[in-house]
């Protein structure tokens, strides 16, 4: 079912995610499409993911277009000013794009360009708001657009934080989002189910759907590596202790995956898993999650 | 030297919706030589707030309002006019809005927009840092400069990748929106965080023609 569908008739909904790599080869792209095909509601594309420099995430969704599956546009702000990203508003609706994810980027200085200058001539809440005045048939300058986009507008959201405050600003960024036309929100990974229920109390409120992150484990090193160095991402040690114990790591990490999907099925509206190198899997999450079908 | 002009006063009303009693720093730095926020300028604004209907429970012009130590010591003896005050608003560049919301402890409000001269002016600034952006956000942000307290610069809250309330960009420096946060709560303003900024009028930030080639003294000798 399209995202859009999935979203609005309430089902359980699933995304996945690719992240083009750096190169003009996409036979991984095409393959791991043709396996998530009927599989999942909406696949996001990363736009130049944590800074570093790939195939674009617009070429990449019209790739995925083609193949029968419904993209989700990731934008950032961090390399286009309001001319650059309204214009490839333009260029997602006319190449058959249907969802937009709107996010301020990850710094240049975190990716392999360290030399770059930084745009973020819009936010991410004002990209969510100019996204809407173009589906009102407008630019930014006023002007009237001879044909409108009609896209669908989704922007992120990290329910877990260290900090009170931290958490407060991203109910106060969400709430903004939403006024300024987000229709459905995607989560930084979550592997503590409290804390997302936690938030998910504060964000009910809002109506409006939230697919939960799932980032499937591969290693304990990563667990660690992740608490450390990812900004709102927490692995519980209980988790890293199943991990260190079990003997196939891999089935281990899909195996926890599935039962976070369980264990998050009745906070939240779906969803969303970033596989990171293994989009390949996603199906076996799903299935082990019992989910299968279900798209 | 920061060049400075004065907002439309409509702007300023704005700020002071719902408030009555308002206290008002002036500068006699870089703010008198642009005519903005110098004695004569603090006595106007003055005088107009108080046709508008409001008290003006003290004013004050400070030499040079970027140095927060002579900020808090020349506003001492005037505490109690500074305290009864709803808020504060301060006729001067970005540093000194900044200098005085972090000095005392009430809402402030910035009288002036602050306009690009195009590079350095070999001032010697505290963290309190000022874009020269033109349009002066520091209303909605308790006093603190988003595009320079947060690594990205962002107007509408927090990137979300903070930890342990440090900089995801820069792990050295506060995330700036916690900074904001707290200062909002403080002065019991935390509202200000839901109105959205729209986007930001960058071309304002660029020196208009007759900004180069200028210094201190080339200002104070024209008209």
């Amino acid at each position: 079912m399209a995202l859009k569908n999935a979203l609005e008739s309430d089902k359980f909904t699933i995304t996945a995610e690719i992240g083009p790599l750096k190169g003009t080869d996409t036979s991984e792209i095409l393959e791991v499409a043709e396996l998530l095909k009927g599989k999942v509601d909406g696949v996001n594309v990363t736009d130049q993911q944590s800074a570093v420099m790939r195939l674009g995430s617009l070429a990449t969704c019209v790739l995925l277009v083609k193949k029968g599956l419904d993209p989700i546009f990731q934008m950032t702000c961090r390399d286009r000013n309001r001319i650059a990203l309204q214009s490839d508003l333009l260029n997602a609706h006319v190449l058959g794009i249907k969802n937009v994810l709107a996010i301020t980027g990850d710094f240049p200085t975190l990716g392999d360009h360290i030399e770059a200058m930084d745009v973020y001539d819009l936010d991410s809440v004002q990209l969510v708001w100019t996204i809407k005045r173009m589906n009102d048939g407008y630019d930014l300058a006023g002007n009237q657009l001879h044909g409108n986009t009609n896209l669908f507008i989704g922007a992120v959201v990290t329910p877990t934080t260290d900090t009170e405050v931290a958490l407060e600003l991203q109910l106060i960024k969400m709430e903004k989002k939403i006024n300024a036309g987000a229709r459905f929100f995607q989560t930084q990974a979550v592997y503590d189910v409290d804390a997302f229920a936690k938030f998910m109390k504060r964000a009910e409120k809002f109506a409006f759907p939230v697919l939960a992150g799932i980032i499937p484990l591969k290693s304990v090193g990563m667990a660690r590596y992740m608490n450390k160095n990812v900004a709102g991402v927490f692995v519980p040690e209980n988790l890293i202790d199943e991990m260190a114990k079990a003997k196939d790591k891999t089935v281990k990490g899909l195996e926890i995956a599935a039962r976070l999907i369980n264990e998050l099925k009745d906070l939240c509206q779906g969803v969303h898993i970033m596989a990171i190198g293994w989009e390949k899997k996603v199906p076996v999450i799903i299935e082990a999650a019992g989910l299968e079908n279900m798209a | 030297m920061l060049r400075s002009e004065q907002k439309p006063f409509e702007e300023i009303l704005g700020y002071l919706e719902g408030e009555n009693k308002v206290f008002i720093l002036g500068c006699g730095g870089c703010a008198q030589s642009s005519k903005t926020g110098g004695l004569p300028q603090v006595l106007e604004i003055k005088e107009r707030l108080e046709q508008s209907g409001r008290t003006v429970t003290g004013y004050s012009v400070i030499d040079f309002l970027c140095q927060k130590a002579l900020v808090g010591s020349r506003l001492r003896p005037l505490e109690a006019k500074v305290m009864e005050a709803d808020s504060l608003l301060v006729l001067t560049c970005g540093v000194g809005v900044q200098s005085a919301a972090a000095m005392v402890r009430k809402p402030v409000h910035p009288g002036c927009n602050t306009i690009s001269l195009g590079g350095s002016r070999g001032e010697w600034q505290g963290s309190e840092r000022c874009l020269e952006c033109g349009d002066c956000l520091l209303h909605y942000t308790g006093g603190i400069c988003p595009l320079t307290a947060c690594s990205k610069g962002l107007m509408n809250g927090a990137c979300g990748g903070a930890s342990k309330g440090k900089c995801e960009v820069s792990p050295e420096k506060p995330c700036g929106w916690e900074l904001i946060y707290e200062r909002l709560k403080s002065v019991e303003k935390l509202d200000q965080l839901k109105k959205f900024i729209p986007p930001k009028a960058w071309n304002k930030m660029r020196p208009r023609p007759e900004m180069l080639s200028t210094s201190l003294w080339a200002l104070e000798q024209r008209d």
